[in-house]
């Protein structure tokens, strides 16, 4: 008990004696307010939870079964053997939902991974140099930012051919523009500090500034703009998988799995429902995370 | 801005102060709405040449002799640097030219025409419902800071959010027509119906309404209500919450307290006064929020089998049918970057400092 105490007394001190200390003081109190908000701490069980889904899905169910075809087996109710029915093809639809959740991770994570990079080093050099090079590299966000996105990932993803990969392309190449106009002002706001200046007064490169300065000074805003586009991210390409340009069967995508219910929908309507709702309740638990993390972000800065 | 401009605003009466501004910013936003057409353009031309379809064997077939092939390669122009391919591209679809579709054997011009005005009907709809109750919404919302009003309109918005419009559409369907049969299933009409009114605007609505035939327009509006409503319940989620984060922003300037302490009613203040102030800054919303509606339109229209823009495309997709694809990217994208330059052009008209900062 006094352990805890003392734990909390160290990580709330007002008068941090190591920088070590201070962030992760800074961390804790983040955690607090985050911890206060219903909503946010639902949001961020069920992204625990679905992320736990993901890994333990072979674990728990064999990867074979998620497109272990039973014809016998087609279109049951929910029952003791499946809990929440089976498709047209006699497949287990928990499991493959569950299956699913991978999908949908390693989707939102290959975007999340082209975007950040993409997006920070088109608006990073905009806003630190300015003048022309800003113009051009803004225009060129501008213009993929007028874009409609889905009808553009559509676009793309028929040009590049339906699957997963080029899924993700399409998506990535639609998201970008926002990250690059939040890292654009982020620094812009940090340009003329003088911490900045002191570094520039020591000989470091400008690379060097951006980098070790600037960077890390943005990912907050960045990685709270991304928990809130991951509910995007997944709805637009369950919406690809949905009109058959994203992952093929019979990958277990969630947005196929409710295209392939369609045809069902009146006599076995839990075929195409199913999926749907994994897709609704994980996007709300990213948006619902993304709010609350944004919350507390403004109740430090206010 | 150049010393001549600020020169100018400074000697000038009021009237060209008050315009200069804006007068210059649509000049600049002409140029940037120009620069993103083309980028538009590029774009869309850009994927027709990465697409693996050789457009070529996509018109002899792949029994033609090669002398044929190279002849119509020859003929589609695809022997040209990509520059000029790309000047020739531009040239036509600033005529309009957009090729023809592989399946209709139409102009894709004719085709997106004639689809069009279903999506703008079906959008037009669930904007409607969208605005008429998202604002209201999302003002009671702000009143109501943090009490139970605030929490349930923010959830519910928050629900739209968060909701695949596919499977709504797929549950409303499965509800609303299969189980309660309260209203039509998929398409614009009852097959009866079809062909029965001439075709004016495209929106069945009106039309049946200018040719004053009842059961047409009663039919149309019971296959439209579903699909409106389903979209209009996400444009709604965005422009409650718009709204909602306006008006906080609206009720704690000063003036508001200096009028409630005149003695106006709270309503009166509210819903006028502040409101009032917001407008502007929804207008732009309302015009995002109609872009976005297109979008949705693709996935509404595909569960409806609703014969508009989404549709059209999406079957184009799976025939390989490239010239309609794109034809139907860049219609919405121009649609798109339209009311982004409304949007754009309304901002600084109303609100000053939007007018200094440009």
């Amino acid at each position: 008990m006094t352990d805890t105490v003392a734990w909390r007394g160290w990580l709330l001190d007002p008068a941090p004696a190591s920088r070590r200390q201070a962030r992760l003081g800074r961390w804790y109190r983040a955690w607090m307010a985050f911890r206060r908000n219903g909503l946010a701490m639902t949001g961020l069980a069920i992204v625990l939870a679905l992320v736990l889904m993901a890994i333990v899905a072979p674990l728990i169910a064999d990867p074979a079964s998620a497109n272990l075809q039973v014809l016998e087996d087609r279109l049951q109710p929910w029952s003791s053997a499946h809990w929440v029915g089976t498709d047209e093809l006699g497949r287990d639809i928990l499991v493959r939902v569950l299956f699913g959740a991978r999908i949908t991770l390693t989707i939102v994570a290959l975007v999340s991974l082209i975007v950040v990079p993409i997006g920070l080093s088109i608006g990073l050099p905009a806003g630190y140099f300015g003048g022309w090079i800003d113009a051009v590299l803004m225009r060129i966000t501008d213009i993929f930012l007028s874009f409609p996105r889905l009808v553009l990932a559509l676009a793309f993803a028929a040009a590049l051919g339906p699957g997963i990969e080029n899924a993700v392309i399409a998506i990535a190449l639609t998201t970008w523009p926002p990250y690059a106009r939040l890292a654009r002002a982020e620094t812009l706001t940090r340009r003329r500090s003088e911490f900045i200046e002191a570094a520039e007064l020591q000989g470091a490169s400008h690379l060097r500034i951006i980098l070790t300065q600037i960077v890390p000074l943005c990912l907050p805003s960045v990685i709270i703009r991304l928990t809130l586009d991951m509910a995007g991210i997944i709805l637009t390409a369950a919406g690809l998988g949905f009109l058959g340009l994203g992952a093929q069967p019979p990958a277990a995508e969630w947005g196929a799995m409710v295209s392939s219910g369609r045809q069902v929908l009146l006599d076995q309507w839990w075929v195409a429902t199913v999926p749907g709702l994994a897709i609704f309740v994980t996007s709300l638990g990213f948006n619902l995370l993304g709010d609350g993390l944004r919350d507390v972000a403004d109740s430090r800065s206010a | 801005m150049t010393a001549a401009a600020a020169e100018a605003a400074r000697t000038s009466d009021g009237w060209a102060r008050r315009f200069a501004g804006p007068v210059r910013h649509a000049a600049k936003l002409l140029f940037s709405v120009a620069l993103t057409f083309l980028g538009l353009t590029c774009v869309t031309f850009f994927i027709g040449r990465v697409i693996p379809i050789d457009p070529v064997l996509a018109i002899v077939g792949d029994k033609a002799s090669i002398e044929t092939y190279n002849r119509v390669r020859i003929e589609i122009g695809l022997d040209q640097p990509i520059p000029v391919q790309y000047w020739r591209y531009l040239t036509k679809v600033l005529h309009g030219d957009f090729g023809v579709s592989v399946i209709t054997a139409r102009p894709v011009l004719d085709d997106l025409l004639r689809v069009f005005p279903a999506t703008i009907e079906l959008s037009m709809f669930a904007l409607i419902i969208g605005v008429v109750l998202g604002i209201p919404l999302g003002v009671v919302a702000a009143t109501h800071r943090g009490r139970w009003q605030d929490q349930v309109i923010r959830f519910a918005s928050l629900l739209g959010y968060s909701m695949p419009v596919f499977w709504l559409g797929l549950i409303g369907l499965l509800t609303f027509y299969a189980k309660l049969g309260w209203v039509e299933g998929p398409g614009r009409l009852d097959i009866g119906f079809d062909d029965i009114v001439p075709t004016v605007t495209g929106l069945l609505t009106v039309d049946s309404l200018i040719e004053g035939d009842s059961d047409v327009f009663w039919n149309s509006i019971s296959h439209l209500v579903l699909p409106s409503s389903i979209l209009g319940y996400l444009s709604l989620a965005y422009v409650a919450r718009m709204t909602r984060s306006f008006m906080l922003g609206q009720l704690k300037q000063e003036y508001i307290l200096a009028t409630l302490a005149k003695g106006l009613s709270p309503f009166r203040v509210v819903w006028v006064h502040a409101l009032g102030n917001v407008w502007v800054q929804l207008v732009t919303v309302i015009a995002l929020t109609f872009g976005s509606l297109l979008e949705g339109a693709v996935l509404t229209e595909t569960v409806f089998a609703w014969p508009g823009l989404g549709l059209y495309m999406k079957n184009s997709l799976f025939n390989a049918d490239l010239n309609a694809v794109l034809g139907g990217t860049m219609l919405v994208g121009v649609v798109y970057i339209g009311l982004n330059m409304l949007s754009d052009l309304l901002y600084p008209l109303v609100d000053p400092r939007a007018r200094e900062q440009r």
